[in-house]
């Protein structure tokens, strides 16, 4: 059996993304920049997607700004409004500590070659960020505040709505990386105060290689691609014509079930968590609960075992997962956003996430259910940290 | 995520050779800190005539190639002298497994300082005197 629970890494383009891409790799090939008749396709195609892009959000076309991923849609709001900022001298960043690595870095570039100065909110123990917090982070030099609408490891939703009124009330442009969240919640960028939103088609069941970014009328960040006079401008390169196709298809199907996805998966994602509860002792549930939580995310720490091994066993098993351990990193320190949450390096270690979707059916869980306490228990059985802990516990 | 680990690495990591405990062992020795992830404990029975260990079990905590850096290295200790497996280095051990990824090089080095750490214990508890170690900051 194929168990995939990794939706959140990726997720297949569905069947009627792909017939809807096909054509834009045969016959309609033109360059949407170009004056003949043939080209007219290709651009009205773009436009089409860009139209429902823009439905899905509550937003205008003209908002709309197709990109080549989520992390250059994250990289262009951030290095282009600071750029333009600081000719007004404001060089101060406000962002969260559980953000994904495309925000955190290009903060940390930013520093070393702009010399901005960033503020890192801290969370709370289940990942929410306080719009208190935001509040008193403010400064007269605040060139932007960048908060993530939902957390990719816990699936912790950040109160999007009340930092964004903060935010014009202040005058401040506000920024949110939605990749995760656009996927799976209602968004409506005119409703939650958004200036600024990044998102991926590869996360709801689109290409990999298309992102956008949302930018309200009056959003003038700096380019981020130079070249030639695509979006408006604004964001050169030939425009990816099928997978901007496969974007625009894939985000106006997700939104006409989201309301049955969201029932069906926070059922199945409630009942993976009771299970595992009640099957392995020492199991802690990270992040938040009910409404606070997205409805795919499922994260776990087992106290003395680590995450890749568990992994590994899965995989061994057929089911593909994701941990926060460092041991499926490049470094050696586990998950930012499981320390953010302020478990301890052995929690972070032992995490594991599964994340559900259209893949996911009622034996999936079953059988997750069934192999997952006997794999725990056998890691377990062979691990010093467990002996310790059933001894600090005074359970041996 | 790194999966690319030899088929050794994967063999002794589904089916890790002696783990467990000894009880009353001679030597025990433990390498490695939650902190970083890893965690080595190794336990020895030494022949106290002809000083070769009969017996060797581990318990780790870690990652699948800290699992199977303790397991080979117990293979490799098993049956030698206390001095022979003193000598056993982490190279050794990441050969014999067919390599390990450059950034899980630092298992192998645990699983040494792990059997020189059990060596030391029963050296020190036999009147033997210690020999120096070198510490590794992972």
């Amino acid at each position: 059996m194929f168990v995939y629970l990794d939706h959140t890494a990726t997720t297949p383009v569905s069947p009627e993304v792909l017939q809807a891409m096909i054509p834009y790799f045969g016959d309609i090939f033109g360059n949407p920049s170009s004056v003949y008749s043939f080209s007219r396709k290709s651009r009205s195609a773009i436009e089409k997607a860009r139209k429902q892009v823009a439905d899905a959000l509550n937003a205008d076309t003209s908002e709309i700004f197709f990109t080549g991923s989520g992390t250059e849609a994250d990289n262009w709001a951030l290095k282009g409004t600071l750029e333009k900022a600081k000719i007004a001298g404001k060089n101060h960043i406000i962002t969260t500590r559980i953000e994904h690595h495309a925000i955190l870095h290009t903060c940390e570039y930013l520093k070393k070659v702009e010399g901005a100065d960033i503020t890192y909110l801290p969370v709370n123990s289940e990942g929410m960020v306080s719009v208190e917090d935001v509040k008193n982070a403010i400064t007269d030099k605040t060139a932007i505040v960048s908060v993530m609408f939902a957390n990719n490891e816990v699936g912790t939703i950040q109160p999007i709505k009340e930092i964004g009124a903060l935010c014009r009330e202040r005058k401040i442009p506000f920024h949110t990386d939605a990749v995760q969240g656009a996927a799976h919640l209602d968004i409506d960028v005119k409703a939650m105060n958004i200036d600024m939103l990044s998102m991926s088609a590869h996360k709801m069941y689109g290409p990999k290689g298309v992102g956008a970014l949302y930018l309200r009328k009056g959003m003038r960040p700096e380019n981020f691609i130079h070249g030639g006079a695509q979006e408006k401008g604004r964001r050169a390169s030939t425009e990816n014509l099928a997978g901007i196709v496969g974007f625009g298809e894939a985000i106006e199907i997700l939104k006409g079930r989201l309301n049955e996805d969201k029932a069906i998966n926070s059922s199945r994602r409630d009942r993976l968590i009771a299970g595992i509860l009640e099957r392995i002792p020492h199991a802690k549930l990270n992040g938040a609960t009910g409404d606070n939580r997205l409805p795919n995310n499922i994260n776990f720490s087992f106290i003395g075992v680590e995450g890749e091994t568990l992994l590994l066993d899965l995989d061994s098993k057929g089911i593909s997962a994701s941990t926060g351990s460092a041991c499926s990193s490049e470094s050696l320190d586990p998950s930012h956003v499981l320390l953010a949450l302020g478990l301890k390096h052995e929690m972070a270690h032992g995490s594991l996430r599964f994340t559900i979707g259209r893949l996911t059916t009622d034996e999936h869980i079953d059988y997750l259910l069934e192999v997952l306490p006997e794999i725990v228990a056998r890691r377990r059985a062979m691990s010093p940290l467990w002996e310790d802990y059933l001894k600090s516990i005074g359970e041996k | 995520m790194a999966l690319d680990y030899s088929q050794k690495v994967m063999d002794h990591f589904i089916n890790p050779r002696n783990v467990g405990e000894i009880e009353n062992a001679d030597g025990v020795g433990e390498a490695g800190n939650p902190k970083c992830g890893d965690i080595m404990k190794i336990y020895l029975k030494v022949n106290p005539e002809t000083k070769v260990i009969d017996d060797v079990k581990f318990k780790t905590f870690g990652c699948a190639s800290a699992i199977a850096s303790s397991s080979m290295a117990t293979e490799m200790i098993k049956g030698r002298t206390i001095e022979e497996a003193w000598n056993l280095t982490n190279n050794a051990v990441a050969e014999a497994l067919d390599g390990l990824p450059p950034i899980k090089m630092h298992c192998s080095v645990l699983a040494e300082e792990a059997i020189h750490t059990a060596l030391n214990d029963y050296r020190e508890k036999h009147g033997m005197p210690v020999i120096p170690m070198e510490h590794h900051e992972d």
